[in-house]
């Protein structure tokens, strides 16, 4: 990073905007950014992998629960969750003496939960389309050779599915990259925030913005390239030769 | 033929539309809603505060038409430049930086900025080493913002919000230690009531950050209205009319100005 910023000093030297000093910043909120999405994306996806199971469960209320869970959370803009989780967390009576308020304060926390259970909900989704869509036939099969449920889904059912929800999962972590965008909002300086914060301090919209933009573009190619490097691999028996 | 009538009359239209949203006399003047005490709306939802009634002094001195244009804080410079009005009116500290965007009028009031905290606060004042580890709100892009964050960026933690409101509620959550802001804007969210007092001294120094004042915006190359203005305003000093609008905002209780409506 410092030899970077060497390299760019002679053209930083000649415009009040991208100087050493503000560039840090961008790349703070960058730092920032990444390090929320990436964390929320990896609980969520833990979580989605049993809710969606449970989303096709037999068993009426964890199917009905789950169903109810992933209802709320797609049905209410993540702005409005992102609000609850921050402010609204803060007044209920007593937390603020509780062992749980320095996770609380701290806008980190709310955030990266109301961030999680979105994409959980929405990934849960995703998994659970997947898993209705396995043929018909790999199912008799399995029974068949006589698996039980759980091998079934294990060694049949699982391995399918995912591989077939990756495309609509890699569109999810975009759109989670992109959503991330209001964590300024509970103060977080994120990508977006900073931008906010140079636009407001040198009244430069185009320049804040567009390379704050161009920064987001560098996130998304890249998570595309990792998908599609995955989707060959993962989905090779499903590629035309 | 009948086809040739609706088009000429759609273009009739369209001009007179066009004539009507933009007369020449008529200087349009934008503002954010709401800043108590400078501008709101009443109960009764006319607007009020220190920024409209000299805004309309001003206009009625100069002899010009004004209306006002609502327009959010953070598109106001922008929406100037592009023409949706003509001038700013709305509590805008004077600057450098924002002077190489804006023509501004003659300062027409220095407000303070000043600290606000509990007023159980264990602090002892506002000096860096009162505020190491602190956190401190401020509203995102205003001169108290850049002053903290040139002052104690380093320090202190430094919260920003999108608007006073935000900082109050998380003020009151204990979120923050304590905040930054201009003294209007503290007193009208977080005075009333008693739980906040100001701490150290209300601050219009140095002039670097906290510039000249208040000042009315226009674009660059409009230098013939922000002379108006500027002649206008030296009139209503010297008649007495400033002075009785500012005591009607800013008396010790605030009891002469009209109530702003709570929702």
């Amino acid at each position: 990073m410092q030899e970077l910023l060497q390299s760019l000093a002679p053209w930083l030297s000649d415009n009040a905007i991208f100087t050493p000093a503000t560039l840090a910043q961008y790349w703070g909120g960058f730092v920032n950014t990444v390090q929320l999405v990436f964390i929320s994306l990896v609980i969520g996806l833990f979580l989605a992998v049993p809710l969606s199971i449970g989303r096709a469960s037999p068993i009426w209320i964890v199917r009905k629960s789950i169903w109810l869970y992933t209802w709320i959370f797609r049905g209410t803009p993540l702005l409005i969750q992102l609000y609850i989780a921050y402010y609204g967390l803060a007044f209920i009576p007593g937390v603020q003496d509780s062992a749980i308020w320095p996770l609380i304060k701290d806008p980190l926390y709310p955030a990266l939960l109301a961030f999680l259970l979105n994409t959980a909900a929405y990934t849960t989704e995703i998994f659970y389309g997947a898993i209705k869509a396995t043929p018909r036939g790999e199912l008799e099969a399995a029974r068949a050779y006589g698996m039980s449920p759980m091998l079934a889904y294990r060694r049949i059912i699982l391995p399918s599915a995912l591989r077939r929800a990756l495309p609509a999962y890699g569109n999810e972590v975009i759109f989670m990259l992109h959503a991330s965008a209001i964590a300024s909002v509970v103060t977080i300086a994120d990508l977006t925030g900073v931008a906010y914060n140079i636009y407001s301090r040198y009244y430069a919209p185009f320049s804040a913005f567009i390379f704050v933009a161009l920064c987001y573009m560098v996130l998304s190619f890249s998570i595309q390239g990792i998908f599609r490097l995955l989707e060959k691999r993962m989905l090779a028996h499903l590629q035309p030769r | 033929m009948k086809r040739l009538l609706t088009v000429s009359l759609l273009g009739a239209a369209i001009a007179a539309g066009s004539a009507q949203a933009r007369d020449e006399d008529t200087v349009r003047i934008g503002v954010d809603i709401p800043y108590v005490p400078m501008e709101y709306r009443t109960p009764s939802g006319e607007l009020a505060g220190f920024d409209i009634e000299l805004g309309n002094a001003l206009c009625k001195q100069a002899e010009l038409k004004c209306n006002w244009v609502e327009q959010g804080w953070d598109g106001i410079i922008p929406g100037l430049m592009s023409r949706k009005f003509d001038a700013i009116m709305s509590s805008m500290t004077i600057n450098e930086e924002r002077r190489q965007q804006v023509l501004f009028s003659d300062p027409y009031l220095v407000p303070p900025s000043a600290w606000f905290a509990p007023t159980s606060t264990k602090m002892a004042g506002v000096a860096s080493s009162d505020l190491k580890g602190k956190n401190i709100g401020v509203q995102r892009g205003t001169v108290q913002d850049n002053y903290v964050t040139d002052k104690f960026g380093d320090v202190a933690n430094i919260q920003r919000y999108a608007s006073a409101d935000d900082v109050a509620v998380d003020m009151e959550t204990g979120r923050l230690d304590i905040a930054f802001l201009d003294y209007p804007t503290g007193q009208a969210a977080l005075l009333k009531g008693g739980k906040y007092k100001t701490m150290g001294e209300m601050m219009t120094e140095p002039k670097e950050y906290f510039g000249d004042g208040f000042g009315i915006a226009f674009r660059q190359r409009d230098k013939a209205l922000a002379e108006k203005f500027d002649k206008a305003l030296a009139t209503l000093k010297s008649n007495g009319t400033y002075d009785e609008i500012h005591d009607k905002y800013f008396n010790e209780d605030g009891t002469n100005a009209p109530q702003p409506d709570q929702n």
